[in-house]
């Protein structure tokens, strides 16, 4: 018997029967998971559209392909991490006196540990990488990345993460431990069960995912722009592109040794940051915010650099202040890594110490104030488009700046002493996420919308969706604010009905309920927007009456990019080239090489997950066995000589043709 | 690249020649991540070195002539790797394939030194269970043995291709990017040599 339990042990590690849902609320989740993937896959079966699916799709180099797959992942992550808001605003609204609540205590710790980390890690994360790969390659005039297949391992890496925090729902249960898992709570001593590791390994695979593409779109932009391109002549988007893949760079390696140390800590008995052996949790906290600040940064460049082009495009002016725009995002960049300390005041590091990184936090609103106020003037007398996208920005505008007051606020160690750990906190990171970073991704998919799929998107319901989610979310975080300065902590799961807290919980869970009701509009302007794609067709390539690059290709761009690579003299290439009313010289196509499709980025990002999920769950042969499979496959790859193949002139002539006359009719 | 090679160049071979230089370029960019990666387990390193928690300390448990005679094997596996490339580049095939031959076994015993001085501390109790101080010795020291073993597999793939298809402009590439690699964990190992073993021992 203690044989069989030995070899049951060995083959499926910590794995049994006991780790499937059992408690209401956890099985409803668990069913969702799977009835919404079996009923894609069943839908696709039925259509006959796997093989479709995949050739199309899932092995496609194409960064436009790939973009919108990030983009489709984010979307349904969006959707995840909203249904954990939900249940968060109810359990603070209802869990006072005498009443609990709708889940217990350790179920919402799980709810809001998955709630930071899907909405940072695969909707932050996936929307901006998502558009970066749809665009920055049409932007800077090259016709792919620099390298493709890299670049699809990336993605895959990424999804399988994602599935990994979503196979916590089904197979055992998250991490309670927060989104940054702050040792020693996520020690194993302290966390036993398998949730950390879950946390640990999804965050490590998606991690490096993301650690490549920073290194891919790096090399892709200061070795493959459009000739006469100078790095001064580069679009904003661009710009703000290369500050966040510097900071990827510099951040994501310091994530991975953090993330790896946790995990020898728990899987090997290191002692890197448990309270005894000579560990050191402070340390964790160090490391982790290291990453975690830039990580902010991170998100919001890119951001920053599409309000630069949504501005200048609907406000149909040059942007204001190009250089000093530049050189802001260059400060912010070095700045970002000098402030992490911010986030652990009350460490104890000594006033001086918190001195310096109060005085630095502060001094990195100035280079953000000066991008606020450029595009302040480059509004002004301007004939400014109130389309959707710019009713994003100007959204952003408004609640960016209270966030980053806020932020200013919480700057100085004195009053973060006070206001640490509270829901003040709270307010002020999700005004500034949210606000600065969601805001700005989804005027970019708005505005890029077309250039994926050739069509619009309904203004009218984009309008709605905005206007939802601007005063649902104010009326959300406002009475966070009050609550923090009332002294409620944040991850509360009930409270004491003398405070009178409940009625400010309750007009946030209102407002949270707008917001649901903004993402509704969204859907909704998804479905009517695809049904009436007919009506909204964008023939001309050019439907904003763009600036740059990317509106000089026909929507949607041919798979080539340019059939002709362009040159280029001046920031704003396409809209000088229109103003200048010159007519273009009859195009001479050429041959055109570009990467074949690969299933080898699905197989190895895929057997990298069943390593992941190996681990988290002890099954060590199938590690192994894993590990092994990785390293043969990408020597298989490696030793691929023919991956690229020829589009002839003739077929560039052809497809131009038709796209073009696609335009005319 | 000169104009002149250019216009004698096919339109796919310029391209070509496109590539790799992005390819290069591109594994010094991993690699300037690969350092990043590296300056953490540093500062860890820095942060838990005296955190004995009653267990020995690195002047108790580091063999510097033990430590030195690793180093050099090391170092010698980078010189003669710099002779393959030499070699590469005056094509000359099988003298190429000796030298590799050369830093493969180099690179091996100092694997092997490596595993024998962890077997010989984990034996004598002092695994990475004992202290802060002894899991961030062999995270640090480890993972640069782990990248030894990563170079290692990648050398015989890349001796095999080498056998079969000659010096041709990708296995050139191929071969550039794993000297730059080998290069760099020399480099690496230095400040662990520096900072893990020489200033290990000296007295606190």
């Amino acid at each position: 018997m203690s044989g069989l339990l030995t070899f049951g042990s060995a083959l499926l590690g910590k794995l049994n029967w006991d780790q499937f849902p059992t408690s209401p609320s956890t099985i409803v989740g668990a069913v969702m998971v799977v009835l919404g993937g079996g009923a894609v896959f069943s839908w696709l079966l039925y259509k006959k559209k796997l093989g479709w699916l995949w050739r199309e799709w899932l092995t496609s180099l194409d960064p436009k392909k790939i973009g919108v797959m990030y983009i489709v992942v984010a979307l349904l992550m969006l959707l995840r991490g909203l249904a954990d808001v939900l249940l968060i605003r109810a359990q603070q609204a209802t869990s006072s006196g005498a009443s609990h609540g709708l889940i217990s205590a350790d179920q919402l710790q799980q709810v809001i540990s998955a709630h930071g980390t899907i909405m940072i890690f695969f909707v932050a994360m996936g929307l901006l990488f998502g558009l970066i790969n749809l665009v920055l390659p049409l932007q800077i005039g090259a016709r792919d990345v620099a390298f493709p297949f890299l670049n699809s391992i990336s993605f895959w890496l990424f999804a399988g993460g994602m599935i990994l925090v979503n196979a916590s729902l089904v197979i055992g249960a998250f991490s309670g431990a927060g989104w940054l898992a702050y040792p020693p709570l996520s020690e194993l001593k302290y966390s036993p069960g398998v949730g950390v590791d879950y946390w640990l390994w999804a965050l490590q695979i998606a991690g490096i995912g993301t650690l490549l593409s920073g290194i891919n779109f790096f090399v892709t932009i200061l070795k493959m722009r459009a000739k006469g391109m100078t790095l001064m002549k580069m679009p904003l988007f661009v710009w703000s592109v290369l500050g966040t893949v510097i900071l990827v760079m510099f951040a994501f390696p310091i994530l991975t040794v953090t993330l790896a140390l946790l995990i020898l800590d728990r899987s090997l008995g290191m002692h890197f940051f448990t309270a005894t052996a000579g560990g050191n949790p402070m340390m964790y906290v160090n490391l982790i915010w290291a990453w975690g600040h830039p990580e902010v940064y991170i998100l919001v460049l890119p951001a920053f650099g599409i309000y630069s082009e949504i501005v200048a495009t609907f406000a149909r002016k040059r942007l204001f202040g190009y250089e000093s725009m530049v050189w802001a995002m260059g400060a912010i960049v070095f700045l970002s890594f000098t402030v992490w300390v911010h986030h652990f005041f009350t460490m104890g590091a000594g006033a001086d110490v918190n001195a310096f990184f109060g005085i630095m936090t502060m001094i990195i609103a100035i280079p953000t104030g000066v991008k606020i106020f450029n595009w302040l003037f480059t509004m002004y007398r301007g004939r400014i488009l109130f389309a959707s996208p710019m009713l994003w920005f100007m959204g952003f505008v408004v609640i960016f700046t209270i966030g980053g007051v806020a932020g200013v606020l919480l700057a100085m160690p004195p009053i973060d002493f006070q206001l640490h750990n509270s829901l003040f906190l709270v307010a002020h990171f999700h005004m500034m996420i949210v606000g600065g970073v969601v805001f700005g991704y989804f005027a970019g998919l708005t505005y890029w919308f077309p250039k994926m799929f050739g069509f619009k998107l309904n203004e009218t319901l984009g309008k709605w969706a905005f206007w939802c989610w601007a005063v649902g979310f104010v009326t959300a975080f406002t009475p966070l604010y009050i609550l923090g300065l009332m002294g409620a902590t944040r991850r509360l799961d009930h409270y004491d009905a003398s405070m009178g807290w409940q009625p400010l919980f309750i007009v946030a869970g209102l407002g949270a309920l707008l917001v649901c009701a903004g993402v509704g509009f969204q859907v909704l302007q998804f479905v009517v927007s695809i049904i009436q794609r007919d009506k909204n067709r964008d023939l001309t390539g050019d439907p904003w009456n763009g600036r740059t690059l990317e509106w000089s290709v026909p929507s949607p761009a041919p798979v080539y990019n340019f059939a002709v690579l362009p040159t280029v003299d001046d920031h704003d290439p396409f809209w000088e080239q229109k103003q200048s009313k010159k007519k273009l010289a009859e195009p001479v196509y050429e041959d055109i090489w570009m990467p074949k499709n690969s299933g080898l980025g699905v197989i190895i990002a895929g057997m990298v997950f069943v390593f992941g999920f190996a681990m988290i769950w002890h099954i060590y042969w199938l590690a192994i066995l894993m590990l092994l499979g990785t390293i043969v496959t990408i020597i298989i790859r490696a030793s691929d000589d023919d991956t690229e193949e020829l589009i002839t002139a003739a077929e560039v002539a052809k497809t131009e043709k038709a796209l073009r006359q696609g335009s005319a009719a | 690249m000169s104009t002149v090679t250019e216009t004698t160049m096919s339109h796919h071979e310029i391209e070509e020649a496109h590539n790799t230089e992005k390819t290069v370029f591109g594994f010094w960019v991993y690699l300037m991540t690969d350092c990043v990666l590296f300056a953490a387990l540093f500062a860890t390193f820095a942060v838990l070195r005296n955190n004995t928690f009653g267990g020995p300390s690195g002047q108790e448990i580091f063999k510097l002539p033990y430590v030195l005679i690793e180093t050099i094997v090391l170092l010698t596996s980078s010189f003669t790797c710099g002779l393959a490339m030499i070699s590469m580049q005056q094509r000359k095939r099988e003298q190429m394939l000796r030298w590799l031959t050369a830093t493969f076994a180099l690179g091996l015993v100092f694997l092997g030194l490596e595993l024998s001085e962890f077997h010989h501390l984990i034996v004598e109790g002092n695994s990475w269970r004992r202290s802060g101080f002894l899991s961030s010795y062999f995270t640090l020291v480890g993972t640069h043995g782990l990248h030894i073993t990563v170079g290692l597999l990648w050398l015989i793939v890349l001796a095999a291709k080498v056998r079969k298809g000659g010096l041709n402009s990708t296995n050139v590439k191929r071969l550039t990017l794993f000297s730059l690699f080998w290069h760099f964990l020399d480099v690496v190992w230095i400040f662990i040599f520096t900072i893990v073993y020489l200033m290990g021992v000296i007295p606190a």
